[in-house]
């Protein structure tokens, strides 16, 4: 370890949606390592201490190695060329990048997607349909007496989210933490979260929306057939407790997990446990909220949101922005075969696409911005190496409760960030399309035309 | 059976230190079985299974784990490239694949 130390309090791990801003990191400046984090977690350990700058090239063009210049031309000729651009991924990148992507999507009139769409998409859909009862992780911390986890494995997924918020720690109205709360956990498979629950309750696979509809109807006091056990797995007499305890306490969350939004039923499912949190909120006080899994991409809903009105699978190809899942989400164009460019930041959907639509990326110029090396990477006509957020690019995140949180990075990289690099793609692609910017582009071009009747 | 595919924590360290590197390719290729399951399929810990679906096949090890963890006729593995083969891209409209609890055929390589 070198002489040239440096200790950086208060800095943000971006691995996970809990974005803990408490980390304490000691960096060795000249070696380029974080070589301890204090207040972390074995994820966040991780994320900080995998960290080094590989010698990766800045930019792969075709498999040769390019300047990041270079790359930033061809990634522009690609762009300018197609007629159906998907720009794919941004969950693990700043706000300020995500602008500037959905800025690019504007200008090209092409399509704007995030990995919400296959995370807690569903739920941005049934968050349209029923609402939100919504709240801040500091509201659970200091308000919570019943927290249910339902169709998630926090302590391997987001291990802080017990000790930090739901299920020890101590608030102002549960000066006791874990004795002043109940904790269920409901999940289809006896994880290692189910240590911390007081009340395990196991769902047969497929079966969370008709307990979850159960609950609606006793929360109301109406019957619901005993032969819901056989149906669900889980005995009536466990239901209404759970439904008495759910009326009776101060104050409940509801913190779900991707159980419910990648199994059948999707949305419903989500929905369906939204619904059952409003109903509660005629007896006592109670919210929902998704458990995110990526750094920031609760920050990728709210920005794509404000800059389009819609979270995810927005398309401009119409020179407004549209949303509708099913069509302009990235699975399924990819796997209709529509898109004919993409450009992937900070995302690897080669890995975690399905097999279809992995086929499409295979045959369409794919341009990619990312730290590491990737299998998407691996496929890319135009390859960027770029800094990671939080360790060495500054910057907006957002917190898996939509509190926004800034970024303290430890070291310098050598790398461009995907700001920087998305920035210059937007630049050369207002040269090479004559646009201007955007929504004022096309409002212009329509004066030249003058008023159509 | 049914595959449900999910994080866990050597998932998530290991991508950090690469999602090319052996690590991560060994985290998401093992698939965690019932116990019970794997004495009546005739497998034992470490063994090469092959799971199937209409969308595709990959080949795993398994990892036993008791009957109180994981029911019979469940499979658990790590969010990965193999998990993702096996998932079909019809998504209901949703923009989401089914990504867990859907059928897999196993069957034991090397008999």
């Amino acid at each position: 370890m070198s002489e040239n130390i440096r200790v950086i309090e208060n800095a943000t791990c971006t691995f996970c949606g809990c974005v803990c801003d408490d980390q304490i990191l000691t960096v060795d400046m000249d070696a380029k390592r974080i070589t301890k984090v204090q207040n972390t977690c074995v994820l966040g350990r991780a994320w900080f201490t995998e960290h080094a700058h590989e010698d990766r090239p800045e930019a792969i063009i075709g498999g040769k190695e390019a300047t990041t210049a270079e790359a930033v031309e061809a990634a522009a000729q690609i762009l300018a060329a197609a007629r159906f651009p998907v720009i794919y991924g941004l969950s693990d990148t700043t706000c300020e990048a995500q602008r500037q992507a959905v800025a690019i999507a504007d200008m090209l009139g092409g399509n704007i997607d995030t990995t919400t769409s296959v995370c807690h998409g569903p739920s941005g859909i049934a968050f349209e349909g029923v609402g939100e009862s919504t709240s801040t992780l500091g509201e659970i911390r200091n308000r919570a007496d019943l927290v249910v986890f339902w169709g998630g494995n926090p302590a391997e997924s987001h291990p802080r989210l017990f000790g930090r918020y739901a299920v020890t720690p101590k608030g102002m109205y549960v000066p006791n933490g874990k004795r002043d709360r109940t904790v269920v956990l409901v999940d289809v498979r006896r994880t290692k979260s189910a240590p911390v629950a007081d009340i395990f309750i196991q769902v047969k696979p497929g079966k969370d929306f008709e307990v979850l509809w159960a609950l609606r109807a006793l929360v109301k006091g109406r019957p619901v057939d005993p032969g819901i056990e056989a149906t669900t797995g889980v005995s009536l007499a466990t239901l209404e407790d759970l439904a008495a305890r759910m009326k009776s306490c101060r104050y409940g969350a509801l913190l779900f997990g991707m159980g419910l939004t990648m199994t059948r039923g999707r949305h419903f499912n989500s929905g369906a446990l939204l619904a059952l949190a409003t109903d509660l909120n005629r007896y006592t006080h109670f919210v929902a909220k998704p458990v995110r899994g990526h750094g920031n991409v609760t920050g990728a809903d709210n920005v794509v949101s404000w800059q389009t009105g819609f979270p995810f699978g927005v398309n401009f190809s119409r020179g407004f922005p549209r949303f509708n899942p099913g069509e302009f989400t990235t699975v399924d164009l990819l796997s209709r075969g529509d898109a004919d460019a993409a450009l992937i930041i900070a995302s690897d959907p080669a890995s975690n696409f399905p097999r279809a639509a992995v086929e499409r990326l295979g045959e369409i110029p794919v341009i990619v911005l990312d730290p590491k090396a990737t299998e998407t990477g691996r496929l890319a006509r135009v390859a960027f190496t770029t800094a990671t957020y939080g360790i060495n690019v500054p910057g907006t995140v957002y917190r898996m409760d939509d509190v926004a949180i800034g970024l303290r990075p430890a070291f310098d990289s050598p790398y461009p960030s995907d700001e920087d690099v998305l920035m210059a793609i937007k630049q050369r692609l207002e040269e090479l399309t004559g646009a201007g910017k955007g929504a004022a582009a096309v409002a212009a071009q329509g004066t030249a035309a003058g008023p159509a009747a | 059976m049914v595959l449900i595919a999910g994080r866990t924590s050597k998932q998530g360290t290991s991508l950090n230190a690469g999602k090319l590197k052996d690590e991560y390719r060994e985290v998401t290729s093992t698939a965690e079985m019932n116990t019970d399951d794997m004495g009546r399929l005739g497998l034992k810990e470490g063994d090469e299974v092959r799971l199937r679906t209409a969308e595709g096949e990959v080949v795993v090890r398994c990892a036993a784990r008791d009957a109180e963890d994981l029911p019979s006729g469940m499979i658990f593995i790590a969010y990965g490239p193999p998990s993702s083969r096996l998932m079909g891209s019809d998504t209901a409209l949703s923009g989401m694949p089914i990504s867990k609890n859907f059928e897999v055929e196993v069957e034991r390589v090397g008999k």
